[in-house]
Parts: structure tokens; C-alpha cells; sequence
């Protein structure tokens, strides 16, 4: 079983566009939405829940207002700046406790709860493209890296059961905790980029990092003609830290016009833009298996 | 004032709309980068950084010659940083939040404070204004603690003016944690339905902060009319709109600054400008 990740550093390069045209493309392939935060693959492929999970993680603290006393220790000891003081009234910022429960221990008249949380919901679904592992992590919820590993294991355990020989995985942007956890046990990362200057300098950080995890990198820029001068930099960048390049697409329209009908680039459009899809996608196949283990 | 840039999804034009704004700002401002794990604005702005600090967080430091191994760091614990196997203390640095508590509690005095890396904190000037960016260690996986690092500063940057953040995208911890200091949050979205689905999370999830907020939508000839039904719908102001063009692409994969070099978008901007400034006003005066 081979296990890929489409990430970018920068949002909006174009990772969900992509997978989603390779997920038509890929044979005997689960689908896996790693950017549990704000997910956007299952806008194209319609998914269809067959199973329901709800995501318990992490505690966070709630201050029992007939048994406070007032003391503000609480206030004192937390490091998150998560407690406030109104009128000698304490209380706790849901949003800033990272439930790390020293409020709760050191509390001298044993006020404060510690409830867990249910921080988001996830599903295993069918797609026209094959089974699909997704979440929803609620509103400024932490623990994304925890979902991410979740998700990443069912997706494997479901691969296992069916006999299929890949996993399929949408990242999240940025370089921390989900992407960190969307790395562990991948083989290949296809990171997706655009000629700006933000496009190469998070290509760079997103990079390094999964040179860090000995996950092999491959490097796609999208929008290529925006910049010519640009991409022939990326390009060259590329080649002196030894990733391969699978492929430039053109700023094309057809991208949106297919996210509109909710359909993938290789769905909707058979032109050079699709052509150009295949053969990445064609690179990308037999890159992964090519990688040793 | 605080005012935030922020968005649901990615690549919207957050660092686009920061520029572009801090171009036109007309009083004393501070421009702050909290996107720390991938930092864009200076790449826009070009800052002169001359002032490079790290930033730390503090782990525990076990001494073995004190530790009998009764566990209580291990229990309070609620990260696995810690560790007891086979009588032996182990810690787990990468996994540490910092919060103190195994200090707190070890009856032997064995536990003392060390130090991880998180990046650094990147201080100077842009176009005369003072410019401060977190930038993320690679490999290190939580962005809120040198975030915090940087909020912690907003007092006394809010004394010589207003203060003008690029968010991180997303609606979890960090983004949530960028947004939580603002008078007044702009978010910018797309018309496409990527743009419109997470512009909602990111509407659902400000939302209980009770701040006045507005929209930005970019590229705003692109998709369809989803946004702005919805931003009618519930209220939202659309403070500015900017066209999709291949010309603003290009300015900004050159890496300018679109409302100074694209000559209608200095008005467009200004106009948001002034639209944050009425709204976080009246905040003010509310509370």
C-alpha cells in the first residue's frame, strides 16, 4: 500500500483541485480529507456518509461559580491567558484553555471541572471515485493533528479490508500540527505551488519539512504562465534540492467553471489543462511506486 | 484599534488585502504577521529586519538524581510529554504545551525548566512603519504559543497607534487565536464554492466574539453569487470587491503591492479602509 499527500504550504494553490483529479484519475484508491479544519474535497465529490463518528479530544476547564472562592490562583498559574477576572468573578476562555488541567489541580477549594470535548464529527463515505475518510473539527478546536492521525488510520485499515494499494490525501496548508501529522507514513508529497513570491517561499518551508520526515517531494506549479520568470526559479529550485517536477498547468479558467458544476478539472474539461492532469497524474502513480520501503 | 485580515480558506487575498491596506494606512500603525507558519507580508511590504529574536518554550528538565519516579508530572501530564518506563523518567520535549504543570507538582524538586525552540519573532520597518512577524520553526507543530509571544506585545504597540494583523486561514486554534484581540475583522473571501463553504466556517466561527466583521470579496467576476447572498442574508458588509484580472495577478506574482500599483485599487482599498475605521469606532463607543 502506497500513501500520498497533496499539500502546498500556501492555501489556495490549488491541493484540493488537484487531488480531486486524482481521485478520478487512481485506480483501487481511498480518498482522504486531511485538512480537517476547513475541508473542501468533499464539495466535489459529493460524498454519501455510511458511518457517523464523533471526535472526542482534549479537556478543557470550567470554573463551578458556588464553589470558586475567588482566590485567583487559577489566574495565576495559567499560562494561556486563559482566565479573566470580572468583579472578583473567574472564568474560563473556552478558547484559550489548551486543557492542560494545572488550574484544575492546583485549585485549593477543588472548583473547577474538567470535562472532555467533543471537538468535531468524521465519516467514512462513498464517492464516485471509491471510499472516502473525512471530518469536521468544530470552530477553533486544537487537536487537528490527533483527527488527522485518526483519520489516516481508518483510512488504512479501510484500504486494508478492501485490498486497495492507495491512499489518496488532501492536506491542509501551513507547515504545523496537521500537516506535521499528515506526514507520518507517507510516502510521497505532492506539493502544489504558484510563481509568486509567497508560492515559492512556502514551497520552501513545506519542503524542508517533509525532508525532515525522509518523505519524498514532488512539485507541481499551478498557474505557471502568470509567470514565467517565477516558474523557471521554482523549477530550478526544485531540481537543486532533487524533487521531481510532474508538472505546469496553465491559469485556467476551466478550474473554477468546473468547481462550479461540482465536478473535477478531468470530469469537465478535456482539454490541455485535463491532458496536462493525466500525465502528472500518470508521473505521480508511478513515482510512488517506484519509492522503496 | 486592532483590525484583523482573516479568511476561512486560503489563498483568498489575505496578504493581498494586509499590503495593500498598510500601503494606504494614513495614521501610525504596527503590521504584524500572526500567520507564523507560513509568513507572507514581507515579502509585500520588504521590511528591513534588523532586529531577529527566537522565541522559546519552556519544557521540563528532569534531574535523575532527585526523581524517584512516583509519576505525578506523568499524571497531570495531559500531552504524553512525560513518560515512566521501567523506573526511569522520560520526556517528550516535541510534545510539551509548556503549561508548567509537572513543575508544579513534583514533590522532589527534580523537574526544571529547559527550553524548545518555536522561531522567532522578527521585528523592523516598512514604508516607516513599525513591522513585527512570528515565523515558525520548521517542524515545530504549534503555531499559538509564539503567536501568544507576539499578542502579548499588542498593549503596548496599541499605545502608538492602531495595530493591523495578517491572519492565519483556517477556523481552528491559530486562526481563532489571531482574531481574538481585533476591534474589528475583515474576511476575505472568493466567489467559488471552496471560497463561499469556508468563508462560512470562518463567519460561524467569529462569530461568538461578538466583533464587527465584513467582507472582502476577491476576484469578484469569478463563481457565482453565493457570497453575496449570504452576506445579505445575515448582515455582513461587502466592504470592498475586487475584480479578478490578470494584470493583479501578475502585480502580485511579481510581489507588488496591488493598491499602489494597480491605480483604482488605491480608491477601493481606501474605502475599506475607512469602512473598518467607522465600524471599530462605533464599537468603541458601544462598549
Amino acid at each position: 500500500m502506497r500513501e500520498i499527500v497533496i499539500i502546498s504550504g500556501k492555501g489556495g494553490a490549488g491541493k484540493t483541485s488537484v487531488t480531486g483529479a486524482f481521485a478520478h484519475l487512481a485506480e483501487n484508491a481511498i480518498l482522504c480529507d486531511l485538512d480537517v479544519d476547513a475541508p473542501d474535497l468533499h464539495l466535489l465529490l459529493d460524498p454519501e456518509h455510511r458511518a457517523e463518528n464523533e471526535f472526542w479530544s482534549g479537556f478543557e476547564a470550567v470554573i463551578d461559580q458556588d464553589v470558586c472562592t475567588g482566590c485567583g490562583n487559577c489566574m495565576e498559574v495559567c499560562r494561556f491567558d486563559a482566565i479573566t477576572e470580572t468583579d472578583g468573578r473567574y472564568e474560563v476562555n473556552p478558547l484559550q484553555c489548551e486543557g492542560c488541567k494545572v488550574c484544575v489541580t492546583l485549585c485549593p477549594a477543588e472548583a473547577i471541572e474538567f470535562p472532555q470535548k467533543h471537538c468535531g464529527d468524521w465519516y467514512v463515505s462513498s464517492t464516485r471515485f471509491g471510499p472516502m475518510v473525512h471530518a469536521q473539527l468544530y470552530p477553533g478546536e486544537e487537536n487537528s493533528g490527533r483527527l488527522v492521525t485518526e483519520l489516516k488510520q481508518k483510512a488504512r485499515e479501510i484500504a486494508e479490508e478492501q485490498g486497495l494499494d492507495l491512499v489518496l490525501c488532501d492536506g491542509a496548508p501551513g507547515i504545523g500540527c496537521p500537516v506535521i501529522s499528515s506526514m507520518a507514513g507517507t510516502d510521497l508529497a505532492v506539493a502544489v505551488t504558484e510563481p509568486t513570491p509567497s508560492g515559492l517561499h512556502d514551497l520552501k518551508r513545506v519542503a524542508e519539512l517533509c525532508e525532515g520526515f525522509r518523505t519524498k517531494v514532488a512539485v507541481l506549479v499551478n498557474k505557471w504562465d502568470i509567470n514565467p520568470a517565477m516558474t523557471g526559479e521554482i523549477e530550478d529550485y526544485c531540481r537543486s534540492r532533487g524533487y521531481t517536477l510532474v508538472g505546469r498547468f496553465p491559469h485556467d479558467r476551466a478550474v473554477v467553471d468546473a468547481m462550479l458544476e461540482r465536478k473535477v478539472i478531468t470530469e469537465y474539461d478535456d482539454g490541455p489543462l485535463a491532458e496536462t492532469l493525466k500525465q502528472a497524474w500518470a508521473d505521480v502513480a508511478a513515482l510512488a511506486k517506484s519509492i522503496k520501503k | 484599534m486592532i483590525y484583523a485580515v482573516a479568511s476561512g480558506k486560503g489563498g483568498t487575498g489575505k496578504t493581498t488585502t494586509c499590503s495593500s491596506l498598510a500601503a494606504i494606512w494614513d495614521v501610525p500603525v504596527t503590521l504584524v504577521d500572526l500567520d507564523v507558519e507560513e509568513p507572507n507580508l514581507h515579502l509585500f511590504l520588504k521590511p528591513d529586519l534588523d532586529d531577529i529574536e527566537k522565541a522559546y518554550i519552556e519544557v521540563p528538565v528532569a534531574d535523575e538524581d532527585k526523581c524517584t519516579s512516583c509519576g505525578a508530572c506523568r499524571d497531570i501530564c495531559q500531552f504524553k510529554a512525560i513518560t515512566v518506563m521501567a523506573g526511569t523518567l522520560l520526556v517528550f520535549p516535541e510534545m510539551c504545551h509548556g503549561c508548567g504543570g509537572c513543575l508544579a507538582v513534583c514533590p522532589e524538586d527534580a523537574l526544571s525548566p529547559g527550553k524548545r525552540e518555536l522561531g522567532e519573532i522578527c521585528r523592523g520597518t516598512a514604508d516607516g512603519h513599525p513591522f513585527v512577524m512570528g515565523r515558525l520553526r520548521v517542524g515545530e507543530a504549534m503555531s499559538p504559543p509564539l503567536m501568544r509571544r507576539i499578542r502579548r506585545e499588542f498593549p503596548g504597540m496599541s499605545e502608538k497607534g492602531d495595530i493591523l494583523i495578517d491572519a492565519p486561514p483556517g477556523v481552528s486554534c491559530p486562526a481563532i487565536a489571531a482574531v481574538t484581540d481585533a476591534d474589528c475583522i475583515v474576511l476575505v473571501t472568493e466567489p467559488t464554492p471552496f471560497g463561499f463553504h469556508d468563508f462560512k466556517l470562518a463567519w460561524e466561527a467569529f462569530k461568538p466574539l461578538g466583533k464587527p466583521m465584513g467582507a472582502v470579496v476577491n476576484r469578484a467576476d469569478l463563481g457565482d453569487t453565493s457570497v453575496r447572498e449570504f452576506c445579505s442574508a445575515n448582515d455582513i458588509p461587502v466592504w470592498a470587491e475586487i475584480p479578478y484580472s490578470r494584470e493583479i495577478a501578475e502585480a502580485y506574482s511579481r510581489g507588488d503591492v496591488i493598491s499602489k500599483a494597480i491605480a483604482p485599487l488605491e480608491e477601493t482599498f481606501a474605502g475599506l479602509r475607512d469602512n473598518m475605521r467607522a465600524v471599530a469606532q462605533k464599537g468603541a463607543n458601544h462598549a
